[in-house]
């Protein structure tokens, strides 16, 4: 999903002492009893070092997701469209705050959070490395992304870490609105003239299968998944959330008057599902290694733009410092006049 | 680049419905005024309240999880502080 990089064995654990096994024996009766672990608590590394790069992941992911909608604010085809999209927009920003927030508790900084992504050290969700072409798209990401984005966050508002956990809570309450907004578009444009419903179902094909891409490795592969599950910090496989995305996206669709491309895509009576084709994994690899369509024009943008904000934050400190002089120099001054 | 760091503000808000200050997250700024509009900003944009607090988060004391037991536990024995410990009979009716 956000944190696809995650799926990767962490090798760094140090060995454990009996006392330290001890410990974690402790905590991991905390997890089982469904009690919530908090900053201060006693955590083991890996549970820390884990949970920092899966929620810093996920908050950059939310910030350099609002690049590619931020490409359609201007263009936006009429007030209220404009609107909604500027503040799904700055919901986003408010979803990369609360998660930087949460993984700050973890004891890594902002600043140092920033430096990661900045550097290409640390990854973001591969589905904001697609352009967005048309007005279209920006119904195909609320509707497809978003919608996605809900079916991952849900379960992560019972993550065993307290301060993810009830971000995701404030998250997931604005992003119902996402989606709806981003469905909204799609059925004007399918119920309007046959070249606005072939914009809707050109966006569908090209948004479709990356979607799927978002929830990360086929579980086969995915060997992070395992201590994930056993810390309660993922609660659903890869698999098992794609597959209720698809369930639920794709009597959407059908409803839109929209077709999917995937020509394998049938319904299984038997199973009540919907079954769906082989995924291109190889595009999924090459993403997230660097080589998406706009891997390096979205790096480019938030470091232009960190790099323009310097001097904001620079004259911000400096203000505030100068004020807090004034203020004790005030003080002093005011106590001498009383002596 | 080693920037300096922007201070950690938490922040409190009171729902309208006259309850108390609630905490409802942090934010980054380099002093209360501007943690009062980001605050605004990133924790209100749904009518979520009517007042806000920010606190510097260096400000606050935290009890250590450690001291939970010495801390809390000794009121779990202490049943005679609750209504219930007492008996009133039915016929003196609701108290
Ligand atoms: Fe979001
Ligand atoms: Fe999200
Ligand atoms: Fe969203």
């Amino acid at each position: 999903m956000y944190t696809q990089a995650l799926n990767a064995r962490d090798t760094t654990a140090p060995v454990a002492g009996p006392e330290e096994a001890a410990r974690a024996d402790r905590f991991q009766a905390r997890i089982d009893a469904e009690e919530r672990i908090e900053p201060n608590d006693w955590m083991p590394e890996a549970y820390r070092r884990t949970l920092t790069r899966q929620i810093s992941q996920h908050a950059h992911s939310e910030i350099v997701g609002m690049l590619p909608e931020g490409n359609w604010i201007t263009r936006a085809p009429t007030l209220k469209r404009k609107a909604a999209l500027l503040a799904k927009v700055q919901d986003e920003a408010g979803h990369g705050l609360y998660l930087y927030s949460a993984a700050e508790t973890l004891g890594t900084s902002r600043e140092e959070m920033f430096d990661q992504l900045l550097a290409g050290r640390a990854k973001y969700s591969s589905i904001f490395n697609y352009p967005t072409l048309t007005w279209a798209d920006i119904g195909a990401i609320g509707w497809l992304v978003d919608g996605a984005a809900i079916m991952n966050q849900i379960p992560l508002c019972r993550c065993s870490y307290g301060p993810y956990a009830r971000a995701m809570v404030r998250v997931c309450k604005e992003e119902s609105f996402h989606q709806r907004q981003g469905y909204e578009i799609m059925l004007t444009l399918c119920r309007g003239t046959p070249e606005q419903k072939a914009m809707a179902q050109d966006a569908l094909n090209r948004w479709w299968w990356p979607c799927l891409m978002m929830f990360g490795p086929p579980d086969a592969e995915s060997q992070h998944s395992d201590q994930s599950a056993k810390w309660k910090i993922k609660r659903f496989s890869n698999d098992e959330l794609r597959q209720k995305f698809v369930d639920a996206t794709v009597p959407q669709g059908q409803y839109l008057g929209l077709t999917f491309p995937d020509p394998d895509l049938a319904y299984d009576e038997a199973e009540g599902r919907w079954r769906y084709g082989t995924i291109d994994w190889e595009e999924f690899k090459q993403v997230l290694a660097g080589n998406g369509p706009c891997n390096r024009q979205r790096m480019k943008q938030r470091r232009d733009a960190h790099a323009a904000g310097a001097w904001v934050r620079e004259a911000a400190m400096a203000h505030a410092a100068k004020r807090a002089r004034r203020a004790e120099a005030a003080k002093a001054a005011a106590l001498q006049q009383a002596a | 680049m080693a920037e300096q760091k922007i201070p950690l503000w938490e922040v409190f808000i009171r729902s309208r419905n006259g309850l108390a200050h609630k905490h409802v997250g942090s934010l980054h700024a380099v002093d209360a005024t501007m943690a009062l509009q980001a605050a605004r900003d990133v924790y209100t944009r749904r009518g979520e309240g009517l007042s806000l607090w920010v606190v510097p988060s260096a400000a606050i004391v935290a009890s250590d999880p450690a001291d939970k037991d010495v801390m809390f536990e000794p009121t779990a024995s202490k049943i005679y502080r609750h209504p219930t410990f007492y008996e009133v009979p039915d016929e003196v009716g609701h108290m």
